[in-house]
């Protein structure tokens, strides 16, 4: 697929998410352009991971959520009943603020949701779980190690595993979800360096808490805010200019550090 | 007296309520050890002299008080393969449900739990009847190691499902989560993922069912019978330890050392079981970590 700076992978209208009767976020309407990285910030409880969560359906998991409006995919609304979700999960992948590699070896990590894809070739398997490795800067450091406790790496090793997991299923869109918050700050480093490095192969969205690793290594950022109890999108741009001319007296405040 | 008076003084007092209360454990835990071992020691003491190879495998003689024990091991394993068989596809599906498909504490669960809850605290004697008006009579089993085991089945399911259900809501929900956002069906993530990681509950029920089932009498009075034959179906009436034991010392004069010995296979037994169910579980563990 071949796609230039500008087109949009990911469209964002007029969506909504409810816990039962509260809203987590209300009316949001968000462009992901593709191949690129899209920072989501903003305090805590305003609907940042929500937003992240919807766009692969894990809502689903939560008792009482609901969303509405729509979120457009090659062309799909994914909010409709009728979505694929094996699909649309191979297609999506995630990362968890939290490491969450399964107690398996590290190759049954990476090969297990290969094999669930339908990947029956054991050389071909084999042969992702090297590339992979390699593309996050793990295959080095683990290579004679391949069927040891993937619960024995280190934390930032365990996320760096978590996103060669992701990148296995040759995702077409990527989600953080605050991915270097529990790691300590020399891991954080790679991580975040490696997020960078996925710009123009995968179009990336991540949530983070960080301003400074926003403006870093994201192409665009949306700014949100909770209003009436809900989150609401209240600025949107190219990072730079986000933070350097922000349009909205909230946005400036925020990143300022006078608010939030 | 002064403020800093005050607090230095509670915190002597903190101080001898410590020694207090580690001297206190410390002597509740040497009594738990010592009750064991007395018992342990025991066992051991009067039974190990009678046992030997001829014993686990020659046929009672003389009510037991001679003879072996062969044919009582032989029901007392086929007993609790039944009652394993039984347990363990009913046991997991309804740790399942409860812990992956129902909320905890509302509506169709609850009813599930309470039941299990009740099932748990009644008397083995009443199971022994019931099994013995179901599967005796009713179905027309009649004494048999099939009703024996179906009715210890009845009794060890309500342990077994509240230790898997802990094992499986105490796998966290970030692998649940990791396992969806990959394309992992429910039925998949469940398969690959929880499972085996929900596999020390599993095996601590078992083991709880095990010994369970192999303490039981009362239970088996009623439906396996006591008739120390060697079984040659599960349609047959067969003994099981616990029976044997029991029989011994309480209705054959001169039967103690016989059933000392008994007693002591019986805990050998119960520790070998158990000790290679956790040592299984670990393997089967590590086997998966591998390709």
């Amino acid at each position: 697929m071949s796609a230039s700076p500008h087109d949009t992978a990911l469209r964002i209208a007029g969506l909504s998410c409810f816990y039962g009767p509260k809203a987590a976020f209300r009316d949001v309407d968000l462009d992901v352009p593709a191949k690129q990285i899209t920072a989501l910030i903003g305090p805590s409880g305003c609907g940042k991971t929500s937003l992240l969560s919807s766009i692969n359906r894990l809502t689903d998991f939560i008792p009482g959520c609901r969303l509405e409006g729509r979120i457009e995919l090659a062309g799909r609304n994914l909010v409709d009943d009728g979505v694929d979700l094996v699909a649309l999960r191979r297609r999506v992948g995630m990362i968890f603020q939290k490491p969450n590699p399964f107690p398996l070896s590290i190759r049954r990590n990476l090969e297990l949701p290969l094999r669930e894809h339908g990947m029956k070739d054991r050389a071909r398997r084999r042969e992702v779980v090297e590339k992979v490795l390699r593309d996050v800067g793990l295959w080095d450091e683990v290579a004679d190690r391949l069927d040891t406790s993937a619960l024995n790496l280190s934390g930032g090793q365990k996320q760096r595993l978590c996103i060669a997991r992701a990148l296995a299923l040759e995702p077409e869109l990527v989600l953080f979800d605050e991915p270097c918050s529990a790691l300590d700050p020399i891991s954080s480093g790679v991580v975040e360096d490696l997020i960078a490095s996925l710009r123009g192969r995968y179009t990336v969205v991540i949530v983070t808490h960080n301003l400074a690793q926003a403006r870093r290594i994201a192409d665009h950022t949306a700014f949100f805010w909770v209003q009436d109890g809900a989150g609401r999108l209240v600025e949107q741009g190219p990072t730079e200019q986000l933070f350097t001319a922000p349009r909205d007296p909230l946005t400036r405040a925020y990143i300022d550090g006078v608010r939030g | 007296m002064t403020a800093a008076g005050n607090a230095y003084g509670r915190g002597l007092a903190g101080g001898r309520g410590d020694r207090a209360l580690k001297i206190g454990v410390g002597l509740a835990v040497a009594l738990v050890v010592f009750a064991f071992g007395w018992l342990l020691f025991d066992i051991v003491g009067h039974g190990l002299g009678g046992v030997s190879w001829a014993f686990l495998t020659d046929v009672p003689a003389s009510s037991g008080r001679s003879g072996g024990i062969g044919p009582i091991l032989i029901s007392t394993l086929l007993i609790l393969a039944v009652c394993l068989a039984a347990a363990l596809p009913v046991g997991l599906a309804t740790a399942i449900l409860l812990a992956e498909h129902t909320d905890a504490e509302a509506g169709f669960g609850r009813l599930v739990r309470r039941s299990l809850d009740i099932l748990a605290g009644v008397p083995s004697i009443v199971f022994g009847l019931f099994g013995n008006a179901l599967f005796c009579i009713y179905l027309g089993m009649g004494f048999s190691i099939l009703s024996g085991g179906l009715t210890l089945a009845c009794m060890v399911l309500p342990i077994f499902i509240r230790e898997a259900e802990e094992g499986f809501r105490a796998v966290p929900r970030d692998l649940r989560l990791a396992a969806a956002a990959l394309g992992f069906t429910r039925a998949r993530a469940l398969v690959s993922i929880v499972l085996p990681a929900a596999m020390p509950g599993i095996v601590v029920g078992l083991v709880l069912g095990i010994g369970r089932a192999l303490a039981e009498t009362a239970a088996l009075i009623f439906t396996s019978g006591y008739v120390d034959r060697m079984p040659e179906s599960l349609y047959d009436s067969g003994r099981s330890l616990s029976i044997h034991i029991y029989d011994l010392s309480m209705n054959v004069a001169g039967g103690e050392p016989a059933a000392y010995s008994t007693a002591l296979v019986l805990v050998t037994l119960l520790l070998c079981i158990n000790g290679s169910a956790s040592w299984m579980a670990d393997h089967w563990q590590r086997r998966r970590a591998s390709p």
